[in-house]
């Protein structure tokens, strides 16, 4: 810079603005992975925002193009880590849209089952992660011992417990495993009771309250312009809940309450998520009740492996076996969107298919994404503190942000 | 041709009056089609901007999902008689949250300069998506307000969602091993 142009420069700066750019970020415990926000801040008012993503692309939609329909759950798990199911799953229900094949019912009963099991511990998730950003430190410990059993669950149906691969085209991968009543059982029997002691700890608590209450508000008007879905959406007092509004697998055969706030702040959106892991303990005793016998997956061999005992009598089933595992199977040509309502919102598949056993192209729609776009607008003019509250109250995966 | 649902008729006998005599069924004069029970709208660059706003009076009023795709050696597309076939497609996915129903619209963009107005305009909501749309296809947005990499580094060469961006391209380095 030359000293005219330093001269120049000085000029324009006005003593009196005391604003300053800080940066918020990529390492920082309270952005729940790699989210950076640059601030603009007038002494402790946040007046401008914006978060920087892309530090987790790992192009797992490219990915994706090069590996077959069989295999595609093994990618999209791992969008959404803390709940893998419902990636599986909008991607599988995409699948099969293409395909036009029909998944036995079991399957689509387990696929719920599992899948509302998925919501609960990814809200619990959310609590023990909101509890430690606000200074419930206790709080992560319960959030994390609560999700735990659930995820103990998970281990015992899909063998891991987080990025299963459990739902695939054509319907699970396994069966339930004996005893599986009992193990849920006992999850619904303990949460209850625990939830409750979240509420003393956390949603009376004054301390709680003036932390959350008023804080990062949102209209229902910026909410549906900004394309927000989910909690965010709900708490403005909207109640729009693709389970309701657009079911999908059986969803308009159980009975279930959309929980909705009032003010679309912080505390609501708590509240919200709190409420929503009771109402999917109703979800899930309903399938308790309702689940039918009958096969976990389509009967299609050329979709759907064929069971393992039938590989030794039978040559059709060997050739089944072989052409689905080394070449794949074939989709026909075609495009499609698909969306499930996971615990951040609306979740969305978009495929296309040139006939081949692989994707032409393969877009997930990542509620996160699109929802961190709110995080300006809720900061703008609140303290910096209330910041961390904010991003805390978004919930974002940065897995399934930046893809 | 599917076709298309009933409600779309009324709408679609005025945007004939201007069109011409085709066959093919149009709703703000672009052409409809069904496939797997989800409607589909076809329009070109041209006409993008125009038919996003339309579809915004008519209560598609929430953009949830934006993004390209690239057809490049894909020969079994089918697209309506009257849409010529361009390399890259910009994939618009509306919701419509009062009557709970869903329209998506494709653009055809050309493979030189694959420009497009912008939609930030009538959903802000789209900024992000557009963003990541020029990322991944080098899909340009006229007039978005903040034309920079989302997801992508800011030094990045190329778009790595096209068919013809090899992967595998980048060398690991080795900080430890001598000669690399």
């Amino acid at each position: 810079m030359s000293e005219a142009e330093a001269e120049e420069r000085a000029s324009v700066v006005d003593p009196d603005d005391e604003r300053m750019i800080i940066n918020m970020g990529p390492q920082h415990p309270s952005t729940h992975g790699v989210l950076r926000v640059t601030m603009e801040l007038q002494g402790e008012t946040v007046l401008r925002s914006k978060p920087v993503i892309g530090y987790l692309h790992t192009g797992m939609e490219k990915t994706a193009e090069d590996l077959t329909y069989l295999q595609g759950p093994t990618n999209v798990t791992r969008m959404d880590y803390a709940s893998p199911l419902f990636t599986e799953l909008t991607f599988s229900l995409a699948v099969e849209a293409l395909l036009e094949i029909e998944i036995p019912d079991r399957a689509t009963w387990i696929r719920m089952l599992m899948c509302e099991l998925n919501r609960m511990s990814s809200h619990l998730l959310f609590l023990a992660t909101n509890g430690m950003d606000l200074g419930a430190v206790g709080m992560m410990i319960y959030g994390w011992r609560e999700r735990e059993e659930v995820l103990r669950f998970f281990e015992k149906v899909t063998g891991l417990r987080m990025n299963h691969n459990y739902i695939r085209p054509g319907g699970v991968a396994a069966d339930l495993p004996d005893g599986w009543r009992e193990d849920v059982q006992s999850i619904l029997k303990v949460l209850p009771e625990r939830l409750e002691q979240f509420d003393v700890l956390m949603t009376g608590q004054p301390i709680w309250r003036e932390r959350t209450q008023g804080i990062g508000v949102i209209t229902t008007e910026e909410a549906l312009a900004l394309g927000a879905t989910g909690p965010i959406l709900r708490s403005t007092g909207y109640a729009w809940d693709l389970r309701r509004a657009m079911p999908y697998l059986a969803y308009d055969e159980v009975d279930f309450d959309i929980v909705v706030g009032t003010y679309g702040d912080t505390f609501d959106r708590y509240a919200i998520r709190l409420n929503e892991i009771r109402e999917s303990m109703r979800i899930v005793e309903q399938c308790l009740e309702l689940i039918p016998e009958g096969p976990y997956r389509a009967e299609d061999r050329k979709v759907t492996p064929p069971p393992r005992a039938r590989i030794d009598e039978s040559m059709e089933a060997l050739i089944h076996h072989f052409k689905i595992f080394t070449e794949g199977f074939k989709v026909p040509p075609g495009e499609v969107y698909t969306a499930v309502e996971s615990p951040r919102g609306e979740l969305g598949c978009y495929l296309v298919s040139d006939g081949g056993p692989k994707p032409q192209r393969m877009h997930i729609r990542a509620p996160s994404f699109v929802n961190l776009q709110t995080l300006p607008h809720m900061m703008h003019g609140g303290l910096l503190a209330d910041a961390i509250a904010v991003i805390s109250s978004i919930d974002p995966i940065m897995g399934e942000v930046d893809r | 041709m599917t076709e298309p649902p009933a409600s779309l008729d009324e709408e679609t006998e005025s945007g004939e009056e201007e069109m011409p005599d085709d066959d093919v069924e149009r709703l703000h004069g672009a052409a409809v089609t069904v496939t797997n029970g989800q409607t589909v709208l076809h329009t070109d660059k041209a006409e993008y901007h125009d038919l996003i706003e339309a579809l915004n009076d008519d209560d598609y009023g929430v953009c949830v999902d934006l993004c390209g795709a690239d057809y490049l050696g894909n020969d079994t597309r089918s697209l309506p008689a009257t849409v010529p076939a361009e390399r890259f497609e910009l994939v618009v996915n509306l919701l419509d949250v009062k009557a709970s129903r869903r329209m998506r619209v494709r653009v055809q963009l050309p493979e030189v300069a694959p420009t497009v107005a912008t939609i930030t305009d009538i959903h802000p909501g789209a900024e992000a998506m557009e963003r990541e749309a020029n990322d991944m296809f080098g899909i340009e947005f006229e007039g978005h307000p903040d034309p920079t990499p989302i997801l992508l580094p800011d030094d990045w060469q190329g778009h790595p969602l096209r068919k013809d961006f090899s992967m595998g391209r980048i060398p690991v380095q080795f900080k430890a091993v001598d000669g690399r």
